[in-house]
């Protein structure tokens, strides 16, 4: 064989024997299917309206501790490119946002942490495990896996809440947003292969379809939590890329003068 | 002014040269080192790791200005750099990505020398450095990974920390010595930041040095394994060889430009490289009461992982087959006696033996994140045992004069890996004994194609005669 037809037998054996090898036997399961968030990080008003629910219905319990007021505000688009003074946003901040006080007893700055109010001690008390901060639970469990558990709340009368969850089995929390979604039912499958599914016994105050609206807004906020630096890292990588295009063609015309009359 | 008697430079040169062989230096290393004119894209990578090196040093003493190594902080520390630091996210998926990529470029270095046998011909202090420098690397990336403190470090760091529990008798006081603590914990953490900071660092920067001052006595091999300082012109330039400088510093710089373009890409679009570069777990603080679903090393130490699982005779037997297999890569220059360097003038055996070592090495890396399935777990130990087999077999290649001792080779491998597999059979663990009897295919074939196809098959042991000057 020659050398030519050698080195393309070698480039294209190794890749198609890892693949033969590899697929002999069954590679195994990917546990349970989780549904698609589908979320935008681009859209501010889906953030804004996570951020509310959030505020609204988890930071009493789930703390953002890594995360300040004023840098979310500014984030999701409560700035001065909306057309909000620093003093309105401010007053947005301290009136909708901040529900916890500092050492002095006074209400928390625009610039702290986002923490819970709900003492780390009393809450592990009371739910028999420590309440986990959600800073970055995006990166550790996945935009999919936030969305599919919000949904995955369903009647169980041996837990201790009343409701366990098809993602999370066996969770200790209890199911907050349901006067939203409303109560579940766990529908078992007749057959082995089909999975469980999940039924709405008593309707909530939102539609099926209004509800998971509300939950695609909440991930996509604690998606943006999770790295702030998410929101503006691709456009320097755009033009990062952009002048190493350049570069090459500066630097491989160099290369060519150079060895021009090495043969 | 007196006059100058070192050097024959003037001005500011020739001031510093009488007092520093800056111009010797310069010429012995940059603009008089003849380096082969045949370079081909696989000589990159050398270049590559020194960039990557800076790289790691450089973003490396940012992180250390904000990152605090105490047990209560660290975690929050590395999310204030993410966050608050300006820029801070930037230095530190520099860092994670540059970790990974050192390991890629490594990687492809060591593989270059075994494609074109640059450990031979006097080259084999430049390949045990070399392999000092991979195993101080192991070493600062695994102390580097503990620091974020998240889950996974912990646990990870609980795993590797507990090999030395293996140890016969000895065990449990050098693993708590090496902790200090009876868990991983604090003062764990501060000693692997001093480590990974300080200690580790300067080891790596004198090895790269030694190891290019050892190349640089012998000489750079190249694609075609040959010694262009054998042919030299009258003022003793080698006849194949250019001034590494301009030629080759110029020749680098659109290959790091290709490589920075992939470095930066997955820095500003993908840090994470979905979970490989940075594990999902490690976004969990240390938690020593809560176990990860599966413990997984990052991708790069996962081959040896592999092999760790694989060998269950003994924890201890498992642990000494895991450095056992880096040790072997240490003997490779006494291994592979055969004076032909490059592959190319091997035979074809020898360029399979190559090429299933890259896949093996792949599939066990590959194994080495995976959960373990019976399938798996046996498929784990039957690329364990080809991973040794290179071994045995590039020494029987060593000699392909005598293709008789290749059936002598054959017979014998082969009879260990039976004789492994009627040891561990058990017919009573029924699904273990199923994939025993399914797989030994892979090794048997293995041997197969190595040492019985070049005995069958003149054409497959043909071996080609080196040329004088380098080709293309």
């Amino acid at each position: 064989m020659s050398n030519s037809i050698r080195k393309w037998v070698f480039v294209l054996l190794v890749p198609v024997l890892i693949l033969v090898v590899l697929s002999s036997v069954p590679s195994p399961g990917h546990g349970v299917a989780l549904q698609s968030a589908n979320i935008d990080m681009s859209d501010k008003v889906s953030l804004q309206r996570g951020a509310q629910k959030y505020i609204n219905y988890c930071i009493g319990c789930h703390s953002l501790e890594f995360s300040r007021y004023n840098r979310v505000a500014k984030d999701i688009g409560l700035n001065e490119a909306n057309g909000l003074s620093e003093d309105q946003v401010a007053t947005l901040l301290k009136e909708n946002f901040i529900f916890t006080y500092d050492e002095d007893g006074k209400q928390d700055k625009v610039g702290a942490l986002m923490k819970s109010a709900y003492a780390p001690k009393a809450a592990a008390e009371a739910f028999g495990t420590s309440i986990p901060d959600l800073s970055v639970v995006a990166r550790a469990r996945g935009a999919d896996w936030i969305y599919s558990y919000l949904k995955g709340f369903y009647l169980d009368d041996s837990r201790p809440m009343g409701v366990n969850n098809t993602i999370f089995k066996d969770v200790g929390m209890p199911h907050v947003l349901w006067e939203l979604q409303g109560w579940q039912v766990k529908e078992e499958a007749h057959g082995h292969a089909a999975p469980a599914t999940l039924k709405v016994l008593k309707p909530g105050k939102l539609s099926a379809h209004e509800y998971d609206q509300v939950v695609r807004d909440l991930t996509n906020f604690l998606a943006y939590v999770g790295e702030p630096a998410q929101l503006s890292r691709t456009m320097y990588g755009i033009f990062t890329l952009l002048f190493l295009v350049l570069f090459f063609v500066v630097a491989l015309a160099l290369e060519k003068e150079y060895w021009k009359d090495i043969h | 002014m007196a006059m100058n008697t070192n050097t024959e430079a003037t001005g500011l040169l020739g001031w510093v040269d009488e007092r520093f062989p800056i111009v010797d230096t310069w010429k012995a290393h940059m603009s008089e080192y003849y380096a082969p004119k045949n370079f081909n894209a696989w000589y990159y990578f050398g270049v590559l790791a020194m960039l990557v090196l800076v790289i790691q040093i450089v973003s490396g003493i940012f992180l250390t200005m904000h990152y605090k190594p105490d047990a209560a902080l660290a975690y929050a520390s590395v999310e204030y750099i993410m966050r608050d630091v300006p820029g801070g996210w930037f230095i530190r998926y520099m860092h994670s990505t540059g970790a990974s990529a050192f390991f890629i470029v490594v990687y492809f270095h060591m593989f270059r020398g075994l494609m074109y046998g640059s450990y031979k011909g006097k080259r084999e202090l430049v390949w045990l450095i070399g392999m000092a420098l991979y195993l101080a690397l192991m070493a600062e990336a695994f102390m580097g990974y503990l620091l974020p403190w998240g889950n996974m470090s912990y646990w990870g760091a609980q795993v590797i920390i507990n090999l030395f529990n293996t140890i016969p008798f000895v065990g449990g006081e050098i693993s708590e010595w090496i902790r200090g603590d009876f868990v991983i914990s604090d003062p764990t953490l501060n000693r692997l930041f001093a480590f990974h900071v300080a200690a580790v660092p300067l080891i790596l920067v004198a090895l790269v040095f030694v190891h290019i001052v050892a190349l640089h006595r012998v000489g750079s091999n190249n694609p075609d394994g040959i010694e262009i300082k054998a042919l030299k012109n009258e003022k003793g330039v080698p006849l194949d060889g250019v001034p590494f400088h301009p030629y080759y510093t110029v020749h680098d710089i659109p290959a790091i430009v290709v490589f920075l373009m992939v470095f930066f890409a997955i820095i500003f679009f993908a840090p994470e490289m979905g979970g490989y570069f940075i594990e999902h777990a490690n976004f969990e603080p240390a938690n020593p009461l809560k176990t990860p679903e599966h413990i997984a090393p990052v991708w790069y130490f996962t081959p040896f992982y592999t092999v760790l699982r694989a060998v269950t005779l003994s924890p201890f037997a498992g642990t000494a087959a895991m450095f056992g297999a880096i040790i072997l890569l240490f003997l490779l220059p006494w291994l592979d006696r055969n004076p032909i360097k490059s592959w190319r003038y091997r035979n074809t055996a020898h360029m399979l033996n190559l090429a299933i070592f890259a896949v093996v090495f792949i599939i066990l890396g590959y194994l080495g994140v995976k959960a373990v399935t019976p399938e798996y777990k046996e498929m784990g130990i039957r690329m364990t045992e080809i991973y040794f087999l290179f071994f045995a077999v590039i020494f029987a290649h060593s000699n392909a004069a005598k293709p008789g001792r290749y059936l002598v080779w054959f017979i014998l491998l082969a009879a260990i890996i039976f004789g492994i597999d009627f040891i561990r059979a058990n017919p009573d663990a029924a699904v273990d004994y199923a994939q025993i009897k399914l797989q030994w295919v892979w090794p048997i074939g293995y041997l197969a194609l190595t040492l019985l196809l070049p005995f069958v098959l003149r054409g497959c042991n043909a071996e080609k005669a080196v040329p004088e000057r380098v080709t293309s």
